[in-house]
């Protein structure tokens, strides 16, 4: 029988509430998705009152805060705090982003923060992305060539060829992405995802990559590559504002080509 | 406890541990290697580097450029021999790099394209935008998804070194996911984990950054090495640290004070034109530039914001195209972070600690002194650096002795004699478990985390900072030491297994402490001015008695002895550093 709510051990509830400090001047409600297996007991969503002027803009700062000097068993994953390592994304006021890069001003209401959708919750905000990895490595995405490279010199590549891969290449799997596609929702078990498909064009489109052909018919199934509906939702929330929808696109015309 | 079998172990996956574990998997696909890091590879701070890496290039450029380079840009303190070798290996790691898939940017010809950095003669930086970390951190995970003799283990935290019979026997770390305790048994292993900025309050490391693996070599009985020498890098963010890359001055930026006047021409830098001269003004080295922000600070002519005092790095005149092409990331980093587009106005920017020169001390082949124990990377010292590191050498230096290491572990792995006493290795490992059940089982604790963190980054800025003293220098040691102390009364409020990061921060706390420990001894002891190490009381350099690497070795209390080893000198004898017009 179809199950229209979430599994009883699943559903959300109400956590705790951490009034803002004494004297306070700028408060800020965030409420945070809260989950520790080995406590037993249901997810929860505590909620935070912060004094914005004694705090970093940013949902991490603000994060950080709560975790130094409120409660300590905040789990969350970062590290850069500059948007270039891909640790803290997250779902903040119903999008996925980085906490880092995502200011609180921009929000409006209450800053709702929760892990990545539709992915298994390790802890708190902390998803398990072991799939995700995998699914990256699957596409090997590494430089695979038959001519051998100069022995004491660099390939020659033309800057266009060059710049062609510049914004391919620039994904930091970060899973923003492929955790808000739909299709990834129901079919990732078989359907790749935008950041992986984002990766592979990435050497599709390098002028010094030699196995196209393979990597092409690698792709060529129902389901790797052609579950992408176009959705754009992974280029809608891309936080480095990256076009993994267009580089799937794009694959998907050197297949059809490719049938000429 | 777990315990899990291989053959050579590297802790920390970014360059330096990923260029080893490939150099391991194609000098011998039977050996198995296993990659440990707290972070999954592409989380590692490697990623935010951004200028370049330095290798010889271009015709006019030559082997001895750079070793000169180098080695007056470290203020003689670095070991020749092993300069020597990193600039012959460069560009043979930079060509493999682009073998490999490495966006670097291109010229028109196509080949390979350099910029200009501080402190260097002729343009020998290849780049990949303002990325380049990024892009060569993603090349080498990329490139080591191709061995199947690499198996990694991401977001193990390592705590110990296992040594048995005074050699190294692999050694302990926490999976994350089910904070099980885990004996890696390997017969060689190399410490590939990174500086230690954390250490100081204002810095462009990342928060895991936290000199992990340095506290491990050194509580298992490997020296610190000139760890007095903590770089200051001259641009940082005010508020956040965050940095802003040399290459916007290579690329043409300049930096100007309150009057707008470009005041690195009164430290002996200069005169300011004609511009760009190599080694001069904006081009200067690292040291260089953050200490003559301080002096404008005692002379009123900083700018005074919020977030301290700064000065402006002008990038204007480059234009929107040129500053799209070459700098994304700083122009991203300037809007997101201090809500300045730099193609219409002056990027605010301060000094901020960036490096640490010194670590864990290796031979010229990445070995300590125990036996089957390895490092490179940031956390080493081996020493090419000396007192103050060339801008775009440190990814470099990555590539060039994470590889050494790579192949010294594996050869090390293969002839390593007899087998591992597992029951006395057992033991050793189970202490960790003890260390980390008694931390779990705290009840009271009467010091916080957050807390002692703040009083370390705290006393190590106002003591161990740009310009230090005598009376500076003691007040941190005997706080570091009170610090070190206070410590053992810190207790966890999150007793879960699963991914406990409160657990992670107060190990993290444990390391930056010990690594505290010895800069601040280091610093107090050399008593004299070189490099990234200014002292107040004691202005000029000292050849005769500190021409020699600082070594710190263990204390439980905090105190570390400290003694000497005489840098090796091949044929650049200590002379005066010059740079601006006075070079010429």
């Amino acid at each position: 029988m179809a199950q229209f709510r979430l599994p009883a051990n699943s559903r959300i509830k109400k956590g705790k509430h951490f009034t803002a400090a004494e004297g306070a001047t700028r408060p800020q409600r965030f409420a945070v998705y809260r989950y520790d297996p080995d406590s037993g007991e249901n997810p929860r969503i505590d909620t935070y009152d912060i004094d914005m002027d004694s705090c970093g803009p940013m949902v991490l700062d603000v994060l950080i805060k709560i975790k130094n000097e409120i409660d300590p068993t905040l789990t969350f994953r970062r590290s850069c705090r500059e948007g270039i390592c891909g640790s803290c994304a997250m779902n903040i006021d119903g999008g996925n982003t980085l906490a880092c890069t995502k200011s609180v001003e921009s929000v409006s209401g209450d800053v709702k923060i929760y892990p990545l959708p539709h992915m298994s919750v390790v802890k708190d905000l902390v998803p398990d992305l072991t799939k995700f990895y995998a699914q990256y490595a699957s596409i090997k995405p590494w430089l695979q060539t038959r001519t051998p490279a100069p022995p004491d010199s660099e390939r020659l590549q033309s800057k266009a060829e060059q710049e062609l891969i510049n914004e391919p290449a620039a994904c930091i799997l970060c899973a923003c992405c492929s955790t808000s596609c739909p299709s990834y929702w129901w079919n990732s078990d078989r359907y790749l995802g935008p950041a992986a498909l984002l990766a592979s064009y990435r050497w599709l489109v390098d002028s010094r990559d030699e196995a196209t052909g393979e990597r092409l018919d690698e792709l060529e199934d129902p389901f790797r590559l052609y579950r992408c509906h176009t959705i754009m939702n992974c280029t809608n929330t891309c936080p480095k504002g990256l076009n993994p929808a267009k580089a799937i696109a794009e694959t998907k015309k050197m297949l059809a080509d490719r049938q000429h | 406890m777990k315990i899990i079998e291989t053959d050579v172990a590297i802790i920390g996956a970014g360059g330096a541990g990923l260029r080893a574990a490939i150099s391991v998997a194609e000098s011998d696909p039977q050996l198995k290697v296993a990659l440990i890091s707290k972070v999954y590879p592409m989380r590692s701070h490697t990623v935010a580097a951004e200028g370049g890496a330095a290798g010889v290039i271009k015709d006019e450029d030559s082997f001895e450029n750079h070793f000169h380079d180098t080695v007056a840009g470290g203020d003689w303190l670095s070991d020749q021999d092993a300069v020597e070798l990193f600039i012959h290996e460069a560009p043979r790691e930079l060509t493999l790099m682009e073998h490999w898939g490495c966006p670097w940017s291109r010229k028109p010809d196509g080949r390979v394209a350099v910029r200009p950095f501080g402190g260097m003669k002729i343009e020998r930086t290849w780049y990949a935008a303002d990325k380049t970390g990024f892009h060569l951190l993603h090349t080498l995970f990329q490139t080591s998804l191709k061995f199947p003799s690499i198996k990694r283990y991401d977001e193990y935290f390592s705590t110990d070194i296992v040594v048995v019979d005074g050699k190294c026997c692999g050694f302990t770390a926490i999976e994350m996911r089910s904070g099980e305790v885990t004996y890696f048994k390997a017969k060689s292993v190399i410490i590939a984990t990174g500086g230690a900025g954390r250490v100081f309050p204002f810095t462009t490391n990342g928060a895991i950054k936290t000199g992990d693996g340095m506290a491990m070599a050194y509580r298992a009985g490997v020296a610190l090495k000139d760890m007095e020498f903590v770089q200051y890098h001259p641009t940082g963010l005010p508020g956040t640290g965050i940095l802003i890359t040399e290459g916007s001055r290579g690329e043409g930026g300049l930096l100007v004070n309150k009057d707008g006047y470009r005041y690195l021409q009164d430290y002996n830098l200069g005169p300011p034109d004609p511009w760009p001269r190599k080694k001069a003004m904006e081009l200067g080295p690292r040291d260089r530039l953050s200490q003559a922000f301080w002096h404008e600070q005692q002379k009123g002519r900083t700018i005074k914001t919020a977030d301290g005092d700064v000065v402006h790095l002008d990038l204007r005149h480059l234009g929107e195209a040129k500053i799209d092409e070459r700098l994304p990331m700083v122009r991203e980093l300037a809007k997101s972070y201090v809500g300045v587009d730099p193609v219409y106005d002056p990027i605010p920017v301060r000094p901020v600690i960036h490096y640490t020169m010194g670590g864990i001390d290796t031979n010229i082949d990445a070995a300590t002194n125990i036996p089957g124990l390895y490092a490179a990377g940031e956390c080493s010292c081996v020493s090419i650096n000396g007192a103050n590191r060339l801008g775009s050498n440190s990814l470099t230096e990555l590539l060039v002795f994470g590889a050494r290491a790579g192949s010294g572990a594996a050869e090390f792995a293969k002839a390593r004699q007899g087998a591992i006493n597992e029951s006395a290795a057992k033991q050793e490992a189970e202490k960790t478990e003890k260390r980390l059940a008694a931390l779990f089982a705290k009840e009271k604790a009467t010091e916080s985390i957050p807390g002692l963190r703040k009083e370390m980054n705290d006393t190590m800025e106002s003591g161990a900072g740009i310009y230090r003293t005598e009376d500076s220098l003691q007040a941190t040691c005997t706080k570091m030491s009170e610090i070190r102390k206070r410590s053992a009364n810190i207790g966890l409020q999150d007793k879960s297994k699963v991914f406990n990061t409160d657990m992670a921060e107060a190990l993290e706390l444990d390391a930056m402490i010990d690594v505290a420990c010895a800069m601040a001894n280091s610093a107090l002891q050399r008593k004299e001015s070189r490099g990234s190490h200014q002292r107040l009381d004691f202005e000029a350099r000292d050849d005769k008695k500190y021409l020699k690497h600082s070594l710190a070795h263990y204390s439980p209390d905090g105190n570390p002895k400290v003694d000497y080893r005489d840098v090796t000198i091949t044929s650049s004898q200590p002379a005066e550093r010059v740079y601006g017009g006075a070079q010429e």
